[in-house]
């Protein structure tokens, strides 16, 4: 029985009935707004108490590796692993918590903290003190910052943490949330990736050990250090265990952020938003810098990095965008290939310019203007792999998959038809939170 | 020079461009659509060494190094490319 | 007497020489940076030659500097090869000279050092060529005395006007393959079908 509404805390013993259930991230609630410091120990228990010394460190991040629990950033890095590789670190680590969602499309990490603050706090909290860090810097994107900053403030007066926490907001540029310029902007306001060696584990912010983690992945943290790694694989497969937040956008009954089991099939996952308001032409997995898909194939595969590797596609983090058929996918993808040609950081040639003519390509054949595909084919290639960042990389093999899944729309143009009704731009409006 | 592998790689931040590389090293540099330079990515044969090291003399951004790495390392580099990080990494 | 003739004319006769190699150099080094059209040269071979040529010009700078000491008619005394003001002899001439081998010697050392030295301290140092030119230029005015001779006056005029069209060249035609910054810039027109207006295709 669901007692969630009731504000009672719940039990989440791993062989309990309840273990297996959503919602753990996002618990529906009767009143709106973030969940104050009260309601949020109320409902989830206080946050675990730091034991003195190594052995404790030691057995909550066994614990983080025994639950499987991996990058919720879209990256998929195994978490325990960076949690150590920080730990090992020579001087004082710090913790920064990503919460700048530089993908326009997706919702989740703003839902998140816009109503489970805490959750992510007690995360990022625990997370300074497996790898012995004194400080948290928690940066956000805009639009959630004062809710943030006021839940800090919060604990502040509570004496909730031992740890110092800071709250500031993310730069507003698609790029900013990678991690090495993620370390940038806190440092120097600049978003823009730099070299990788060396890495961030080691020598990140001020030369010292950093750790950057998802605020998803940090509340995934926050719940596993209560109720332990075989609650958190109730949920999952026992490759990728746990539970995601998915944004579902576009032709669908109620878009928005769900949270779901990962390996839940894709067909499942578009129900959680009342299916489909349209016949659907293509759906876009992962986020811009993701892999189209044809419906009909994708629909029963699991949202999983294992199923959806059978068209070629990984959830990324975590977008399902749903094209209707009557909406021109070459349009669209032309109009978010232009947007990652914008957000280039400009530092590379192949990138500036191979972007630039991509989407201008890409335009071309959206508008039905003649453009030969051998040649974007060809620059594709060209772009691919050979900038300082994986930047191109990411467009170059979400554009490779439009013109795959959009194979038959590209000959339509060349013949001057189009089977798009409705204006272009739809998925680039970003959804509705869930209630 | 002992016969230890060796791979030419570009700077893609520090390069600009100029062209020279392909120029003086045809062999193994060609220029992409946009005058920038594509390099082989095999080990540098010990006959064209002097080619390689002219071009990175010649690079006026010195934006080319040879990079001795032993040559497990190198596939790694290649073979262990992640996926492209998504833009809210962690 | 008659044959310190010899040193005088050597040392005028070099540095005449000088003043045509250095501004070649001036106009080479200049010009990797406006653009190569087909038929022009391959961008390496104006690289090395600006190179070739600055270290001949180095060799020639010794023969001039040398001479002119070693002449007994005027006195300029060893220490104004490296210091300015040092010689009796038209001093601000002199200087003028000594200034542009400074300069100009601070650029070449740093360029046979380039690789050990970094892209930025080279290229912060290597725009004192723009300084060592004019003083190189102003020391051939006012030094000799052979301005009366016409195709001296014309080797001067000459020199000046490639230096000042090569510097002007570069500051107008900078090679667009550059780039300037964060975003990304058109490509060279010609690669995409122009955007003009066409109907948009019809819907099936």
């Amino acid at each position: 029985m669901n007692t969630l509404d009731r504000g009672e805390r719940v039990r989440h013993d791993a062989d309990s009935p309840e273990a297996g259930r959503l919602p753990r991230l996002l618990p529906p609630r009767i009143a709106g707004g973030p969940a104050g410091l009260t309601e949020h120990i109320a409902r989830y228990g206080p946050l675990p108490a730091p034991g003195a010394g190594a052995l404790w460190r030691e057995r909550l991040i066994a614990e983080v590796g025994g639950s499987g629990l991996t990058g919720r950033g879209g990256a998929g890095f195994p978490t325990a692993a960076k949690l150590r590789a920080v730990a090992a670190g020579r001087d004082a680590p710090i913790v920064i918590a990503n919460g700048t969602e530089g993908e326009p499309a997706s919702a989740k990490d703003k839902v998140l903290l816009a109503r489970e603050p805490h959750l992510v706090l007690d995360g990022a909290v625990l997370a300074a003190h497996m790898v012995g860090a004194a400080q948290v810097i928690v940066v956000v994107h805009e639009a959630v910052r004062e809710l943030v900053a006021a839940a800090a403030t919060e604990r502040r007066h509570a004496r909730a943490d031992s740890v110092k926490v800071k709250v500031m907001t993310g730069a507003n540029r698609f790029v900013g949330g990678e991690a090495s310029a993620l370390v940038n902007w806190v440092a120097h306001g600049i978003p823009l990736p730099i070299a990788t060696p060396p890495r961030i584990s080691e020598s990140g912010l001020d030369g010292r050990p950093t750790l950057v983690q998802n605020v998803e992945t940090l509340a995934h943290v926050a719940l596993i250090a209560r109720h332990g790694a075989r609650w958190f694989r109730s949920l999952g497969t026992p490759t990728e265990p746990g539970s995601m937040l998915v944004t579902l956008i576009g032709a669908l009954n109620r878009p928005g952020v769900y949270e779901i089991g990962i390996g839940t099939p894709v067909r499942d996952v578009l129900e959680l938003a009342a299916g489909p308001a349209a016949p659907l032409g293509a759906l876009l997995l992962g986020g811009y810098f993701g892999t189209w898909a044809d419906p009909a194939a994708a629909g029963p595969l699991p949202l999983s990095a294992e199923g959806l590797s059978a068209v070629g596609a990984s959830p990324g983090a975590g977008l399902v965008a749903a094209l209707p058929r009557d909406c021109c996918g070459l349009a669209e993808t032309a109009l978010v290939t232009r947007y990652l040609a914008g957000e280039s950081a400009g530092q590379c040639g192949p990138c500036v310019f191979g972007l630039d003519s991509i989407a201008g390509a890409l335009e071309a054949l959206a508008a039905g203007r003649s453009f030969q595909p051998a040649r974007l084919r060809r620059w594709l290639g060209q772009a691919e792999g050979r900038g300082a960042c994986h930047h191109p990389d990411g467009v170059v093999r979400m554009v490779r998959s439009a013109l795959k899944v959009f194979g038959a729309e590209i000959d339509r143009h060349a013949r001057g038809w189009c089977c798009g009704r409705r204006p272009a731009g739809t998925l680039l409006v970003p959804p509705r939170a869930a209630a | 020079m002992t016969g230890s592998s060796a791979r030419l790689r570009v700077n893609p931040i520090a390069c600009d461009a100029r062209g020279l590389c392909a120029e003086v090293f045809p062999e193994m540099i060609t220029l992409d659509d946009w005058g920038f330079p594509i390099v082989l990515d095999q080990d540098v044969p010990t006959g064209l060494r002097s080619a390689a090291e002219e071009a990175i003399r010649l690079c006026p951004r010195l934006a080319l190094r040879l990079d001795r790495r032993p040559v497990r390392s190198i596939s790694a580099e290649i073979s262990g490319r992640r996926e492209p990080a998504g833009p809210s990494e962690g | 007497m008659g044959g310190s003739q010899y040193l005088w004319f050597l040392s005028r006769g070099s540095g005449l020489v000088l003043l045509v190699l250095f501004s070649a150099v001036v106009v080479l080094g200049a010009a990797t940076r406006t653009g190569s059209a087909p038929g022009r040269w391959p961008r390496f071979a104006v690289a090395e030659l600006h190179r070739t040529l600055s270290l001949f010009a180095v060799a020639l700078l010794v023969l001039h500097v040398v001479t002119a000491i070693l002449d007994p008619f005027v006195t300029i005394g060893w220490a104004a090869t490296l210091l300015p003001f040092a010689s009796p002899y038209r001093t601000l001439a002199v200087s003028l000279g000594t200034l542009a081998v400074d300069l100009g010697g601070a650029v070449l050392v740093t360029s046979l050092v380039r690789q050990r030295l970094g892209q930025r301290a080279w290229r912060a140092v290597h725009w004192l060529a723009y300084l060592a030119w004019p003083a190189a230029f102003l020391h051939s005015l006012t030094a000799g005395n052979d301005l009366g001779l016409w195709w001296v006056a014309l080797v001067e005029v000459g020199s000046a006007a490639a230096v000042a069209a090569a510097v002007l060249a570069r500051l107008f035609n900078s090679d667009r393959g550059g780039l300037p910054g964060p975003g990304p810039r058109r490509p060279p027109a010609g690669d995409l079908p122009a955007a003009t207006a066409r109907p948009r295709a019809r819907a099936s």
